[in-house]
């Protein structure tokens, strides 16, 4: 044995050695990555050259949901500037220590723009973004910026709303059940937003919630949507991204909706409407802003149905006439900014007046909602 | 018809050639797998095996996926020498880094570095605190460890989620599942600018030469694994099996704690519910396809990393879903397991 | 009232996928063989069996389909292990990772898609009692087919010859061996049997239980099913009781939060784990318990001729 051990301790040696030499004379001075472009006059590209641009999704892009509607946008993109562009994009890439790699290849692989479509990409994108200074980061709902990085998030509570009014309108047991994700201020305005959309209707209605803890996890969507249904509801919302609460619904002979993007197929019996997220709008204009040169970092937007990014489409057949009326008429009203879903008075849970009357919540309001309104059953988690 | 012979003596020379030949078989069929994709299978292997080391960037980051792999497969060793199959490792590096966490998130804006090693003793402490526990269950009342470590892998995971939803949760973080960011105090010391390697990979290399010295150079070490060589000869030569199953299991314990402790204030910098990355898992088939030999986990460590990395980079630059990595690192150990009958048998052509 | 039926009937519809794999297992190790390969193999199937329902319409191919891959995985296992002699641990292992990653790669075409139209079952007349028939008469066969099983396999193992066989192999292969019988064929039928369950298992996951394919979604069930069968100290019956508990429990987390209990939800996540460890601390602190009821070659490697 004692040769092997030699043997052994002498490959040990020589690993650390080079290990370590590589790391420390090569590391020194060099840049990361294959050196990114000198930093240039911004969105100066020499004429023929095709703007990259690239995005990292933390789903896979067939989960016909978050992903999927990114994905969609991505393609409208394409669509809208043809040779001009080109896009390439990671899906499957974890919120976690990982994302920072992929975030960086990205970058380093000459992608001027790279779209970070998830909260989780936050952390990971400042610091990519400190290092890559002529490249634009966007960033979608998250809350840090930088000079070269900027946030982005769509109304997601507008759809629920009318999510709701559909589901007031249309419940028997006036009781509805949510399958939700994540409890983050985001989720709860939407539970909120539906249970206020539907109260609008039907002032009786109740509303139960199940939390999977997890934004897409089919399994588990399954077993709650099942657990509310046998809980009393017949009609289901979710907050999550896969259509498994829509097939649970088909399944048991009751409605539910779709989330992110147009679900009709995958329930068409129970399919009530779809609450969509059209990012295409905001992809071309972020696009648009970088070849315009008036691409501003350190800000960030909210849209909705008035800019195109929030949209409730394909809505049932037997919703009655003057529902889908109204679903018009709110419509309309968010496009002129006559009509603002969270518009008091709004009660909390207790009774207590969170939004006196006649008052429209602000951003800021909306932002920080951490309580559930009054018919929402049970309390918030932590 | 080929048929196996037992060799008179277990063949030296295939402890060695077999994980190179599984390699071989793994890189063979990734090929294959490359070309019925219709993917350029040089351009495949280029991203694998080229890519991840082909600058200094890129080999500091395949440092730094390696070394959590590189800490834990060290503990495992010791243990799967000692024939206590943990397969909770994942579970005990959780545990560590939540301890780790804990000890970070009381750092202030004038908190010294002498936190740095408490975070990484604490992570180690919490790593064999829950090891400890599939112990004393194996000691006290004789559970299969592999079931019983396993299930506290699922335990480790509810209780990560129970306190990054719940007392840890960053209150100035809009609600999200996450601990505030550690005080850059807390962060594991890098070994140089530009880079993500941080001391953990000293860490790491002392463990190799410390795993060495204890296996093959300690009366302890030698006991250990006789112990799950041969239990009834240990028992006679008066080697304590009940020793031998709390060293084994808090080794390996303390170690994937250790790793967990190294990841959260090296890397990630928080507490996040996506924390569990598998590392406790794959650190298993490292374990493995190095030999079970501390000199031998530090090469199939780089390796795994290789995969991970070149798989993350097969998609961006081939097209291929980032799953090909779990196809190779299985494949990689099928192969392993299967090339290894060839050191203790031999292939005869007999009529 | 209402609800609780309907909490049993879930509950039995989880149950059932555990009780199938679960018992598959039990067939190998009751030859001595332990499959720790029993996750990557659902996984496999569930993709098999989805792939073939979205291709032919037709859900029995299906479960053909998912008893195949499961059968064709387990008998590279049986083969490596049985004939290789390689460690059954860590073969399993490699098992469950490569099932995992080849499914997750192999899938990935299928995330988007969605089976055809399910029917709704009720057994005529039993369905319409009160209270009962919402809770046993309104399930997918399987669930029926699940407990068929269990009999046979009761029956198989305890009243047959070749049950006697296949039992007495797990206890002493060196004797089976000795008295003739051809050990290793019946331990490699056994995990070939054991597998096609799993992958029967696995099938049912994703074409009735979820219909849809996305990577991972067996979500730990394979190891759940094994660590069934050691809490159900290896008889069907247990096996079967076992699985509902444990379906039980994972539909009572949502069940709870739906009734507003206010246990942090992970806490509730935690229960069946928890409850496997409780168990197997309690069945095995009797060594003799358990080597009355442990087939006693587990794990072991059997090498014929010496």
């Amino acid at each position: 044995m004692t040769d092997l051990n030699k043997r052994s301790l002498i490959k040990l040696a020589a690993l650390t050695a080079v290990a370590s030499a590589a790391l420390i004379g090569c590391g020194k001075n060099e840049e990361p990555a294959p050196a990114p472009t000198p930093a240039a006059a911004p969105a100066e590209a020499p004429k023929a050259e095709p703007l990259k641009i690239a995005f990292a999704y933390v789903g896979p892009v067939g989960d016909g949901g978050w992903t999927f509607a990114h994905d969609n946008g991505r393609k409208a993109v394409e669509a809208e500037f043809g040779d001009k562009v080109v896009t390439s994009f990671v899906e499957n890439v974890p919120e976690s220590a990982d994302a920072e790699r992929v975030i960086r290849d990205l970058a380093g692989q000459g992608n001027k723009i790279v779209f970070g479509t998830t909260f989780g990409y936050m952390e990971p994108m400042l610091k990519v973004a400190a290092d890559f200074k002529d490249v634009k980061f966007e960033h979608a709902t998250g809350y840090k910026q930088a000079e070269n990085m900027r946030t982005y998030d769509s109304r997601t509570y507008e759809g629920a709303y009318m999510a709701g009014v559909i589901a007031g309108a249309m419940t028997k047991t006036n009781t509805l059940g949510v399958v939700a994700s994540i409890p983050i201020p985001e989720v709860i305005r939407n539970i909120n937003s539906f249970t206020l959309g539907a109260q609008s209707v039907n002032p009786k209605i109740k509303t139960k919630v199940v939390w999977v803890n997890g934004w897409f996890d089919p399994p588990k969507e399954t077993e709650a949507a099942t657990s509310l249904l046998n809980g009393g509801a017949d009609i289901l919302f979710q907050n999550t991204d896969s259509s498994a609460v829509l097939q649970t619904a088909e399944k048991a002979g009751k409605r539910a909706f779709g989330w992110d993007s147009d679900m009709t197929a995958y329930g068409p019996k129970a399919h009530l409407g779809s609450a969509v997220i059209n990012w295409g709008p905001y992809y071309i204009k972020a696009v648009k802003d970088v070849m315009d040169g008036t691409w501003q970092g350190n800000s960030g937007v909210w849209w909705g149905h008035k800019e195109g990014a929030i949209d409730m489409v394909s809505i049932a057949e037997d919703v009655p006439a003057e529902i889908k009326a109204k679903i018009d008429t709110i419509k309309a009203g968010l496009k002129d900014g006559s009509f603002h879903p969270w518009t008091g008075p709004i009660l909390g849970q207790d009774g207590k007046e969170v939004l006196p009357k006649d008052v429209k919540a602000d951003d800021a309001f909306l932002g920080g909602i951490k309580f559930y309104v009054k018919g929402v059953e049970g309390k918030v988690p932590n | 018809m080929l048929r196996l012979e037992v060799r008179p003596q277990p063949s030296r020379a295939w402890s060695y050639a077999s994980p190179l030949l599984a390699l071989l078989i793994t890189v063979v069929i990734g090929v294959i797998l490359f070309a019925a994709l219709g993917k350029d299978p040089v351009r495949g292997l280029q991203v694998f095996f080229w890519e991840p080391v082909k600058n200094a960037y890129a080999l500091s980051e395949l440092m730094v996926k390696a070394t959590p792999l590189l800490i834990i497969a060290l503990g495992l060793a010791v243990c799967f020498r000692s024939n206590v199959w943990n397969i909770g490792a994942e579970g005990q590096y959780l545990i560590g880094a939540i301890f780790a966490a804990g000890v970070a998130l009381t750092a202030t804006k004038d908190t010294g570095p002498w936190i740095v090693p408490v975070i990484v003793l604490a992570g180690a402490l919490g790593g064999m605190l829950w090891a400890g526990i599939t112990a004393l269950l194996r000691d006290r009342f004789n559970a299969n460890e592999i079931l019983v470590s396993l299930m506290l892998v699922y335990v480790a995971v509810q209780v990560l989620n129970y306190l990054v939803y719940g007392p840890w949760k960053d209150p100035m973080g809009y609600n999200f599942p996450q601990t505030k960011t550690f005080e850059s105090v807390t962060q594991m010391p890098r070994l140089m600018q530009g880079s993500r390697v941080n001391i953990g990979l000293m860490l790491a290399l002392a463990g190799v030469v410390a795993m060495w010295v204890f296996l093959f150079r300690t009366y302890a070490g030698y006991a250990q694994q006789v112990g799950g060589l041969a239990p009834a000869a240990a028992r006679y030569a008066g080697f304590s099996s009940r020793k031998a199953l709390w060293i084994a299991l808090l080794t390996s314990g303390g170690m994937a704690g250790m790793a967990g402790a190294l990841e959260v204030a090296g890397p990630i910098g928080q507490l996040t519910p996506y924390v569990p990355a598998g590392y406790g898992f794959a650190a298993i088939i490292v374990a493995f396809v190095g030999r079970l030999h501390p000199v031998g986990i530090v090469f199939s460590a780089i390796l795994m990393s290789m995969f991970y990395i070149g798989g993350e980079l097969a998609q961006s630059r081939l097209g291929l879903p980032k799953s090909i990595t779990g196809v190779f690192q299985g494949l990689l150990l099928f192969s392993l397991l299967a090339c290894d009958t060839l050191i203790a048998y031999r292939l005869k052509w007999k009529k | 009232m209402e609800s609780t039926a309907l909490l049993i009937a879930a509950s039995l519809n989880a149950g059932t996928v555990l009780a199938i794999a679960s018992l598959g297992l039990l067939i190998n190790e009751k030859a001595g063989i332990v499959n720790l390969g029993a996750e990557g193999m659902m996984l496999c199937a569930a993709l098999a069996g989805f792939a073939t329902v979205v291709h032919t319409g037709s859900t029995v191919a299906g479960f053909a389909a998912g008893m195949a891959a499961g059968a064709l995985l387990a008998a590279i296992f049986g083969v490596l292990v049985i004939w290789l002699n390689t460690n059954q641990y860590a073969t399993g292992l490699a098992l469950s990772l490569f099932g995992g990653g080849f499914s997750a790669f192999a899938g990935t075409s299928y995330v988007q898609e969605k089976l055809p139209e399910q029917s709704q079952f009720a057994i005529p007349v039993l369905a319409d009692i009160p209270f009962l028939g919402n809770a046993l008469f309104k399930h997918h066969p399987m669930v029926y087919v699940c407990i068929g099983l269990t009999l046979a396999l009761i029956w198989f193992l305890w009243r047959t010859r070749a049950g006697l066989v296949l039992r007495s192999v797990g206890e002493s292969p060196e004797s089976a061996h000795a008295l003739g019988y051809p050990v290793r064929r019946i331990r490699l039928l056994a995990v070939v049997a054991g597998g096609a369950l799993c992958g029967l298992a696995g099938a049912y996951v994703s074409t009735v239980y979820t219909p849809l394919w996305v990577e991972g979604m067996i979500a730990g069930k394979g190891w759940i099913a094994l660590a069934l069968t050691t809490f159900a100290t290896w008889r069907p019956a247990r096996v079967l009781l076992g699985a509902y508990l444990f379906g039980g429990v994972t539909m009572l987390q949502f069940h709870l939060q739906g009734i507003g209990v206010q246990v942090p939800s992970q806490f509730l996540t935690m229960m069946p784990y928890l409850a496997t460890v409780v168990v197997l601390v309690l069945i095995s602190r009797n060594p003799t318990w358990i080597r009355i009821n442990m087939p006693a070659s587990i794990g072991k490697p059997f090498y014929p001729g010496s």
